[in-house]
Formats: structure tokens, C-alpha cells, sequence
């Protein structure tokens, strides 16, 4: 990447902002700029303070020290009023979230309006504003159809909206939150090169993210943050991978890969499933899973996996098809029949799915086997045994709580899905599904999590892997499927895929086009 | 400006001192319209509190008053534990009413030690197959359960009136819409001689223990408060989720009941379509006074039952209207609803200084 | 057979029909527009109550018909920013706020009633509003006689339908109204206010709800009775579901519901004496119900109902 506008003006000016939460610091004496034209990646782990830090620059949060500073209409800089997102807008700061901030029962041309015309006003001036979105397209190449419902839309149109939201809004700067988080390689891509185009008109972006290899490619220079302060900012020409990893995790964390070994005999096997209609539905999906195998499933989410994810967690049956565990049925088996067949679930979303926030670690952690003998007499719990397991696994599963009768929901996400680990894995099953698991989870709490699914495998259990996350994938899976619009792909030797062939049929060509 | 920040959790001494803090601003509050209606604060206060506790004979009709309202205030804290919004505790204490007088009232002649259980065994019975509707009705079709129980109220009600107007109407009622008196032997014991007191109470505490022991030390309470907090995470972990709705439903059906045949079996003898001054209605605020204990619930009971019989005599001693009552218990749920914040988080008020300092 | 036929055919029985759904409509159009953004209120029955008695109290201390209009929509803004206050800064239960602001509504309704009225035997009684003749329409064939002999309310309240379908669908703020019951996160990330948006849907929803109960004592009836709303608030509540949260759907629901029941108060008159008149007064709350399960699987209900908001917290 060249041609850095090093002379060009300031557009956005954060000085020494300051930010905590109790007793944790989430930005420490942080200060940022932001040149025209100058693509800026903020590169940091979760939990670095990268989203902290745009919600103070996008008024959801006031800083309790320091201050944000834009160019006011004679260009010399001046200070942004905080806490108000309001004056974000108006100062030209366009922010696209991690997660999409748009109305699903509204039109795309109706979400861009939302905000810019008087709540007083009785008249909409719809044809003006379509005139000016389409030469918006048009110059930056973001193409969406303006009539369509969000709920309509593909992940990617969804965040075109978004930045088109901005531009309507004749955005000075952008930022973008973890943008390529859902996004297929080949999206991401030429999401970069409109990013390319809109800085070259003049536009400031900073796009937020932990991933090393699109910051390095895309962006003209780099800042670090490390627990809540900034390690590093410097020109990306002259960055490294190596050095940006210790400079983004501060140590370095030993990765885990598989050892290679002969998977075993077929242990799980899904035949013929489908499902209804509709989004996320899928249809005759062949799966055959060997025991001490990781099978990865790739897939952009809303492409089935979750359904798939459902059907093995016993919370749907399929509508036709089999699904059969060492020979034995469980196509229309429920929950806990799941739990019983020695199946181990690990949701795809830990807070809404994996845990009861204000009952107690505890009570979370016997929750799946509560009404098993060793839980209760009679119906009456045994509270002494539940506690004691409780402490056995919060040391062996190295839980950080205040104990065993602390609510779940005071724990951040890592020690979260540890619970939810703990509590299906200690039970030694014989298939394990982890859905998404180290999304959201810094570096640690995720070589944790890949720790623990390859012991699973090393035991013998098979390992069903769905992850958007093609890296994860390609360390962990012996073989890799592929899952698009509900169908599932021949599974592959890992060795013999690359990310370039699974990002195409992620994105929904075939083999041999894709190769 | 004020934040809110999630707290740990409330510690015994802040989950009684909430609701009495409530109750206390429901008090004063109430003194603006007592003012308004031209009565001296204290005076009708005192007039209020002998009319509760000044003797023996008020302290029972307290007591005869709680009776119900324990019962209802536990139907509304079992439902609402599992977010089961049950509204309908009004229309199930008159299902559980009009099955125990039908039961009891000369269908059935056996002595009181076979015939008593019978009447307290189907009161319950109506009560819980009537919540059984809406909750069936939720989980297969999921339909809104607080529409439902509410219009189902409107139906029982009419239901009774029609039975009382015509199959179960009392010949001996001089031509008043009545049921024919329950049978001696299906009456609940009154617990002290020439007080209205009965043994209604008794259930009323034993099922308030009931529930607490359920809640707190069973497998089925252990998953109704599962199923409460996190349907989906409760799901997932295998609870069976809609045979926990049910259960609720039945148990919290048959509590509102049992109410019922505390109030025919053991206050009036016989049922009229009057039978409860909204009993249901105020057992939704005692349950929230109670913060859904069940132990809470019996003590948030008394509150409300010394409101009502408190303003009742006052009203009888001043010509003051005894809607005053209904008016403190409808601002005490208010005020615990608002107080209930503070439990819940710890409010912060960050002064608008360090919001302006860091401005402009 | 021909009987039925005979009522659904005359004019008499469309006019009955428009005039008894007429506090339905103010209701579901209230109960509409709290939940489309986003909020459900459970006060509409106390709200009624209190519109009922506040309207007619003003009348009745000579405050004249509109302004008895206008100050029943205040009793409901009150009751309705009590609910609002609880519902979204706070982010406390919908359910029981709206119980707890029934319960209050109803209570301080009756309460001041007594204290003002404390020893008629028998309500007292103030001069209703009338049919009137809109000159030129009223002489209309059929659509004259059912649309504009009916009193000013009736008239009003086929207005509010029109001006809320109008604000919902074809302003910029109908639109925030749209986003927030669906994303709040999307009108806060527009720079728009969520708390401003509900506060104010809520308020003004609840004045809606109020005129419904003015209606009552000011144009079907002349006088002030307990228990008079009788559940009316719950029915609207069922509507809205019914009505999808579409204010033309709404108002066809509240006007069937209105045939219905103007249909069988009819049909008591001719078989009243076969079938206990109770089993005729359960139908409308029985037809609630049938309602609300015909199309409880298909319910779009708005994606942020009862879900509280709270800034910066995604």
C-alpha cells in the first residue's frame, strides 16, 4: 500500500482520551488521528478497547478524560461535544457497527433517510433522495436495491446500506467495526477496494479489526491497542506480521494444531435431512462423522449451519432424513435425549443459548444433568454434591469467578463458554457440535477453547466444527465441508483445500468452478 | 445524568428494606388524596391503623382479609418466576369457588374428613385446568397469555352469574342470584370461636412454605426458575420448557383456586358473583411487593389486607370513599416497581459538571 | 334465517355497528401506535376508565363537550407518561407496569368520582353529544345514514385512523416511529432520540385510548358508571394483534368487532329467552380470543416490543 497523504489536513483528532468502566480501564491516555484520505486500521483483540474507544468517538459513551476534535467550518479544529451522536453526525463521522444498526421492516432508501429530515416536517422527499443515493452508488461502486426490505437483504447489502448511510449523510470520516467479521474472502476484498476508492475521493476512514492479514493489505497505516492503551502506530509500509501479533496479544500465545492421526471407524452419521423452506432451511444434507476427527464446516452465517447446528442440538427435527449415533436413532430425538446419546452442544451464542445469567456458575454447570441421581434425591437437590463439582471444575477448567455461587452473568465471555466446556465436555461425550466457538474470545480464551475440542478428539469424541472463521478452521479440522444456501459439500482433507477455494464456495460456486 | 450499573446480588437486608421503602412512599402519597378529600392525614391514618390492629376482633379480620391474598399473591410469584404472565388469578379463584360449592354443596354427602379434601382437592382442580387454557395456548400456539387470562377473567365471571341465575341458583334465595349454602361437613374450621377467621389461612401458609421448598430445593423449581430467566438457555440445556409451563400453569391456577374455596368454604358458605373485591388483581401486587418470594409473599399479604380492612373502617368512620384502598395498593406497586431499580443496580448519578467540563 | 338477514341489511344496524366500535377504534389505534414503537401498554384499561370519568367530570362541572374531549386525552397523557416513564428510561416490565398503571388509573378514577359525588343514589346525568347531519353527505344514499349520522366522536375517531395512517406511512417521523418499535439501535444510530420517539408514541397513544373512554360517557352514554369499560381496553389489546399493527386493518377489526356485537345484542332480542343472555355477553371476549389464536402463528409482531433500551449497550 502507498501513496499515504501524510500532508493532507486533519479530519479527526482523538487526544488523550481516557475511559473506565468500575474498575477496569477500558481506554487508557489513548490519542488518534486521522488524515484525509487515509485509511487507518485500528488493530487490537477483544477486549482492547477498539469498540470502546469509537463508541466515545460516536457519542454513545463520554469519556471521563480527553477529548475528540474535528474541523470545524473555517477547518481549524474544534472540539466535538460528547455523548452526543447527534454532533457526531453533523461533524461528518459515519460509523458502521459490528452489528448492523438497521430497522429489518424498512426499506433500504428508508433506512438511509431515517434521521435526515424533520420529525416536524409532514412531506418525505423521497425522489430527491434516491436521485442523490444513486450517483452515490454509482461513483463508489456499493450497488443495493434501494426498495428492498433489510430483512431481504444479504449480510453484505445489509453493510453497504450502512455505508451508504454515511455517504448520504456526506460522511468526512468513516468507521467501520470489525467489518469483514461475516463477510466471505471475495467480499471482503472488494469491500477493500471501495474502501480504496472512497479514501482516494478524500474520505478518512478507520476500520477496526484483529485480523493481520486485511489490516496489512488494506490500510495505509496501523495503530495497536493492548489493554486499553495504544502500543504502536506507524506507517503499515515497513509492518510485519510477527511483529503486529506481539505487539497486538503482548506475549505470545502458543497455537494449537492437530497432530496427525488416523480417524476412526463412522460414528454419527446424518442421511438425507432437510428441513422446511425459508432462510437458514437446508435440504438433503449428507454427513458422516468418524470418531477422532474434527469435521469443519465453513459456511457464511444464514447459510443453514444454524439450522444444522439445531437439528444436532435436538431443538428441531428435520422434515425427512435420518440422523443416527453408533446405530442408534435420533432423528426426532429432543434436548436432553441428545444430552443423554453422549452428544456435547457448545451454542453458537453463549450468552442467549449457554447460560442462565442470574442463576448461579454452579447451577449452570449442573444444569444439563439436573436430573440425574448423582443431582438430586427424590426430586430434592443434593446441594452439596452440585457445589462440589462445581469447585472441582471451575480449578480444572481454570473458571475466573467469584466462586461457585457468583451469577453467571457477572463472567466475561471466556469464562462464560467455559462453563458451557465444563459442563459438556466433563461428561466425556461421544460427539461433540461446537458452533462458533471462539467468536468473541481473545487469543487466550480461544486456545483454550481449541485445546479442549483436539483433547475431545484425541479421547476418541468426533468434532463437528462450524465457524465462519476460515483460519480456525484450517488448524483444526482433519476434513473440511462446505455450506452454502442449506446445501453441504463432499468433506475434504484439509490438506488438500485452500482458504482462496473455500472462500469462493463459501461465497457459492462450485468445486470446479471455484478450483 | 444517571447510569445504571447491574449489581451483585441484593443481599437479604436490601430485598426487605425495597418493598418497605415502596410501601412507606405509597403511604405518603395516599396523603394527597386524603387531603384532597378533606380529612385530616393523621387522623385517617390512625383511623386506619386501629381499623387493622386495634384489637383482637380487627387484628382476625386482618388476618381473614390476608387469606386470599396470600393464595392469589403466590399464583402471581409462581407464574411470574417462570414468565408466565398469569392475569387470571381473579377468574381462577372463581373457578376454584364455584367448583367447591358445586362439589360441596349437597352433590356430595360423605363426613367432613372425606368431604372437606374433595372440596379444597377440586377448587384447586378448576383453578388450574382453567390456567391450563392460556398456557396451552402459549406454548403450542404462542398466543399472548396476558390477553388471554385477562378476557378469561370477563368469561368465568359471566360463567358464574349464569350458573347462578340458573342451574346452581339457591330456591330458598328469595329470588337473589346465589348458590345454595355449602354443606357443614365441607366447611373449613373457623380457627378462633365468634371470629370470621378459618382454617383457609393455615393453607394459605402451608402453601407459601409449598412453593418456597419448591422453588429453592427441587429439580422442578430449579427448572422453573431456569425457564424464567432464559427460556432458550434452558431449552438448550435440556429442560423440558413447555412440561415446566404447564406445571406452572396448573400450580399457579390451583393456587388462585384454593383462594376461592377459602372464601366459600370458609368465609361466606355460599358463592355470589361478588364473591371477590378483586382479589386476583391485588395478589399481582402483593406477588410484586413480595419480589416473587413466597415467603415475601405472606407478609406483602398482611400489608395489603391491613390497607384494605384499615380503609374500610375509615371509610365507614369518615364517609372518606374506601377506593382509597385500592388506591395506596395500586401506588404501592408503582413505588416497588421504581424502588426495584435499586436493587437491581446500582444508580450512579454523574453530575452534569463532568460532562460539561469535558465539553466545550 | 331471513331474520339475520334482515338485521345485516338495514341501515339502523351498519349505523349501531360504527357507533359501538367506535371506542374500539380509539383503543386498538392507541394500543397501535404505543406498540409500534415499541411498547406494549396494558394501562389502556385504567386509561379507558380514566377518560371516562375525567371527560365526563369536566362536562359536568361545565367545562362543555370539547373541552371534556380535551381533557380526557390530558388524563390519558398523564396515565400514559407514567407508564412511559417506568417503561423506557427505566426499562421495567411492560407487564406490570401496565397493570400497575391500570390499577392506579381505575383506583384514582373511582376514588375521585366518590369524593366528588359522595351521596347520589343514581349518576348524574350531562348532555351527551348528539348525531348531527354533515349537510350534503348525511343525505347520501346508504353510506349518508351509516357514516354521517353519528356523533362528532364517531367522526373524529374515523380522522384519527386516517391522520395516523397518514403519519405512519408517509412522514419522517412515522418512519423513526417504524424503526424504533423494530431496531432501536438503528434510530439512535440516525441521531435520533429512542427515549424521545417512545416517550412521545406512548403519551400520545394513551390520549387515543382515553378519547375511547370519553366516548362512553360522553356519546353512547351521558353518565359515569363503575365497571362500565368492562374489558373493552383488553379487546383493543387483542385487535392490535389481529390488525397486524396496520391502522386500515385495525380499523375493519374494531368495525367487524362492532357488527358483532351490535349483531347479537339483535339476535338476544329474537332468541334472548332459549339462551341465557350471559352466554351473549361472553362473545365478544370469547371472539377476542378466537381472534388473537387465528393469527397468533403468522403475528409479525414489531421486533423491539417489550424489549427495553438502553444507550450504548448493543
Amino acid at each position: 500500500m502507498n501513496a499515504n497523504p501524510n500532508d493532507a489536513p486533519l479530519v479527526l483528532k482523538l487526544d488523550k482520551i481516557t475511559k473506565r468502566f468500575g474498575a477496569l480501564t477500558a481506554n487508557g491516555d489513548v490519542s488518534l488521528d486521522l488524515r484525509q484520505g487515509e485509511i487507518l486500521a485500528l488493530l487490537g483483540e477483544n477486549g482492547a478497547g477498539k469498540t470502546t474507544l469509537m463508541n466515545i468517538l460516536f457519542g454513545h459513551y463520554v469519556a471521563d478524560e480527553g477529548t475528540v476534535e474535528v474541523p470545524g467550518t473555517d477547518g481549524s479544529l474544534q472540539q466535538l461535544e460528547p455523548g452526543s451522536p447527534n454532533a457526531a453526525l453533523e461533524a461528518g463521522i459515519g460509523m458502521v457497527h459490528q452489528h448492523f444498526t438497521l430497522a429489518e421492516n424498512l426499506s433500504a432508501l428508508e433506512n438511509i433517510l431515517l434521521g435526515t429530515e424533520a420529525l416536524t416536517s409532514f412531506k418525505s422527499s423521497r425522489a430527491k433522495a434516491r436521485q442523490k443515493l444513486e450517483s452515490l452508488m454509482e461513483r463508489s461502486g456499493l450497488s443495493v436495491d434501494l426498495n428492498a426490505r433489510i430483512s431481504d437483504l444479504s449480510v453484505g447489502e445489509k453493510q453497504r446500506v450502512e455505508i451508504l448511510k454515511a455517504l448520504y449523510r456526506d460522511a468526512r470520516v468513516l468507521v467501520l467495526d470489525e467489518p469483514t467479521a461475516v463477510l466471505t474472502p471475495q467480499e471482503s476484498e472488494s469491500l477493500f477496494s471501495t474502501l480504496q476508492k472512497l479514501a482516494s475521493e478524500g474520505l478518512g476512514i478507520i476500520f477496526i479489526s484483529h485480523k493481520l492479514d486485511e489490516v496489512l493489505s488494506a490500510s495505509h497505516r496501523i495503530a495497536v491497542l493492548r489493554g486499553g492503551r495504544k502500543v504502536s502506530d506507524q506507517p503499515t509500509e515497513g509492518c510485519n506480521k510477527r511483529q503486529l501479533a506481539e505487539l497486538m496479544v503482548g506475549k505470545t500465545v502458543p497455537e494449537s494444531n492437530r497432530d496427525s492421526k488416523e480417524a476412526g471407524a463412522p460414528l454419527f452419521v446424518l442421511q438425507n435431512v432437510s428441513t422446511g423452506q425459508g432462510r437458514d432451511a437446508i435440504t438433503n444434507i449428507d454427513l458422516e462423522l468418524l470418531s477422532g476427527e474434527i469435521l469443519g464446516i465453513a459456511g457464511v452465517s444464514g447459510n443453514g449451519q444454524g439450522t444444522l447446528a439445531k437439528l444436532i442440538s435436538g431443538l428441531a427435527t428435520p422434515q425427512s432424513g435420518s440422523i443416527v449415533l453408533n446405530g442408534a436413532p435420533l432423528t426426532t430425538a429432543s434436548a436432553r435425549q441428545m444430552i443423554d446419546a453422549g452428544i456435547a452442544r457448545i451454542p453458537e451464542d453463549r450468552h442467549k443459548d449457554g447460560i442462565v445469567g442470574p442463576m448461579t456458575v454452579a447451577e449452570n454447570l449442573a444444569i444439563e444433568t439436573i436430573r440425574k441421581p448423582e443431582n438430586h434425591r427424590f426430586g430434592f437437590l443434593k446441594f452439596g454434591a452440585i457445589a462440589e463439582r462445581a469447585r472441582e471444575a471451575i480449578t480444572s477448567y481454570d473458571i475466573r469467578c467469584q466462586g461457585d455461587k457468583a451469577p453467571a452473568r457477572l463472567l466475561s465471555g471466556g469464562n462464560i463458554q467455559k462453563i458451557v466446556l465444563a459442563r459438556t465436555l466433563d461428561a466425556s461425550p461421544v460427539v461433540v457440535l461446537a458452533a462458533q466457538p471462539s467468536r468473541g474470545l481473545d487469543v487466550g480464551a480461544t486456545a483454550d477453547v481449541h485445546r479442549r475440542l483436539l483433547e475431545a478428539r484425541a479421547r476418541g469424541a468426533g468434532v463437528i466444527l462450524i465457524s465462519e472463521d476460515l483460519d480456525e478452521l484450517m488448524r483444526l479440522s482433519d476434513r473440511i465441508a462446505v455450506i452454502h444456501r442449506g446445501v453441504l459439500s463432499e468433506p475434504e482433507k484439509t490438506e488438500s483445500v485452500d482458504r482462496g477455494t473455500l472462500g469462493l464456495r463459501m461465497a457459492g460456486q462450485s468445486k470446479e468452478q471455484a478450483a | 445524568m444517571i447510569r445504571f450499573e447491574p449489581r451483585e446480588p441484593a443481599s437479604l437486608k436490601r430485598l426487605i428494606l425495597i418493598p418497605t421503602i415502596a410501601a412507606v412512599t405509597a403511604l405518603i402519597l395516599a396523603s394527597i388524596p386524603i387531603a384532597a378529600a378533606g380529612l385530616s392525614v393523621f387522623e385517617a391514618y390512625w383511623l386506619m391503623a386501629t381499623g387493622a390492629f386495634g384489637s383482637l376482633f380487627t387484628f382476625t379480620e386482618m388476618l381473614t382479609r390476608a387469606t386470599p391474598l396470600i393464595l392469589t399473591g403466590l399464583a402471581a410469584a409462581l407464574a411470574f418466576r417462570a414468565k408466565l404472565w398469569n392475569i387470571g388469578a381473579e377468574g381462577q379463584l372463581y373457578a376454584g369457588a364455584l367448583a367447591a360449592v358445586a362439589v360441596g354443596s349437597g352433590w356430595i354427602d360423605a363426613p367432613t374428613y372425606v368431604l372437606l379434601p374433595i372440596v379444597v382437592f377440586s377448587g384447586a382442580l378448576a383453578g388450574g385446568l382453567v390456567m391450563l387454557g392460556p398456557t396451552l395456548l402459549k406454548t403450542r400456539l404462542g398466543v399472548d397469555e396476558v390477553v388471554t387470562t385477562l378476557l378469561l377473567n370477563f368469561i368465568i365471571i359471566l360463567f358464574v352469574q349464569m350458573m347462578l341465575e340458573g342451574p346452581m341458583k339457591d330456591p330458598m334465595g328469595m329470588g337473589w342470584p346465589q348458590s345454595e349454602p355449602m354443606l357443614d361437613a365441607a366447611a373449613l374450621p373457623k380457627l378462633l370461636p365468634r371470629m370470621r377467621i378459618h382454617a383457609g389461612l393455615i393453607i394459605a401458609l402451608i402453601s407459601a412454605l409449598g412453593i418456597y421448598i419448591l422453588l429453592k430445593r427441587t429439580v422442578w423449581g430449579f427448572e422453573i426458575r431456569a425457564v424464567g430467566e432464559n427460556a432458550n438457555a434452558a431449552r438448550h440445556a435440556g429442560v423440558p420448557v413447555t412440561g415446566t409451563f404447564i406445571k406452572v400453569g396448573l400450580l399457579s391456577g390451583a393456587l388462585a383456586g384454593l383462594a376461592g374455596v377459602g372464601e366459600v368454604a370458609g368465609l361466606k358458605g355460599y358463592l355470589t358473583a361478588d364473591l371477590s373485591p378483586g382479589f386476583g388483581y391485588s395478589g399481582i401486587v402483593v406477588a410484586m411487593l413480595a419480589g416473587l418470594s413466597p415467603i415475601g409473599v405472606i407478609f406483602a399479604a398482611l400489608f395489603i389486607a391491613s390497607i384494605f380492612v384499615g380503609a374500610d373502617s375509615m371509610s365507614r368512620a369518615t364517609g372518606v370513599s374506601n377506593y382509597l384502598a385500592d388506591l395506596i395498593v395500586a401506588m404501592s406497586l408503582i413505588c416497588v416497581l421504581i424502588s426495584g431499580i435499586f436493587l437491581r443496580f446500582k444508580v450512579r448519578f454523574i453530575g452534569r459538571k463532568s460532562v460539561e467540563g469535558a465539553g466545550k | 334465517m331471513s331474520d339475520i338477514f334482515d338485521i345485516l341489511l338495514s341501515i339502523n344496524f351498519w349505523n349501531a355497528a360504527l357507533r359501538i366500535s367506535t371506542p374500539l377504534i380509539f383503543g386498538v389505534i392507541g394500543a397501535l401506535v404505543c406498540e409500534r414503537a415499541g411498547v406494549l401498554n396494558l394501562g389502556i384499561e385504567g386509561i379507558f376508565t380514566a377518560g371516562a370519568m375525567a371527560g365526563w367530570m369536566a362536562v359536568w362541572l361545565g367545562a362543555g363537550l370539547w373541552g371534556g374531549v380535551l381533557v380526557a386525552a390530558l388524563a390519558g397523557a398523564f396515565f400514559g407518561l407514567i407508564h412511559a416513564i417506568l417503561t423506557v428510561p427505566l426499562g421495567l416490565s411492560q407487564h406490570v407496569s401496565g397493570i400497575g398503571v391500570t390499577l392506579f388509573a381505575t383506583a384514582l378514577s373511582y376514588f375521585t368520582y366518590r369524593t366528588a359525588l359522595p351521596d347520589v343514589s343514581s349518576p348524574p346525568r350531562i348532555e351527551a353529544f348528539k348525531a348531527i347531519d354533515v349537510p350534503g353527505l348525511s343525505d347520501l344514499p346508504i353510506v349518508g345514514p351509516i357514516l354521517f349520522q353519528q356523533t362528532p366522536m364517531t367522526i373524529l375517531a374515523l380522522v384519527i385512523v386516517a391522520v395516523t395512517a397518514f403519519v405512519l406511512y408517509r412522514t419522517p417521523l412515522g418512519l423513526a416511529i417504524r424503526a424504533v418499535g423494530d431496531n432501536p439501535s438503528a434510530v439512535e444510530s440516525q441521531g435520533l432520540s429512542v427515549y424521545g420517539l417512545r416517550i412521545g408514541a406512548v403519551v400520545v397513544g394513551s390520549s387515543l385510548m382515553a378519547l375511547g373512554g370519553a366516548f362512553l360517557t360522553m356519546s353512547a352514554f351521558d353518565a359515569f358508571f363503575f365497571g362500565m369499560v368492562n374489558g373493552r381496553g383488553w379487546i383493543c389489546i387483542a385487535l392490535t394483534v389481529f390488525a397486524s399493527w396496520k391502522p386500515g386493518k385495525a380499523l375493519i377489526g374494531a368495525l367487524l368487532f362492532g357488527a358483532f356485537d351490535a349483531f347479537q345484542v339483535r339476535l338476544q332480542t329474537e332468541i334472548g329467552t332459549i339462551i341465557p343472555g350471559q352466554i351473549f355477553l361472553m362473545l365478544p371476549y370469547i371472539l377476542s380470543i378466537a381472534a388473537l389464536v387465528l393469527v397468533a402463528r403468522k403475528a409479525d409482531y414489531p421486533r423491539a416490543l417489550l424489549v427495553p433500551y438502553f444507550r450504548g449497550q448493543r
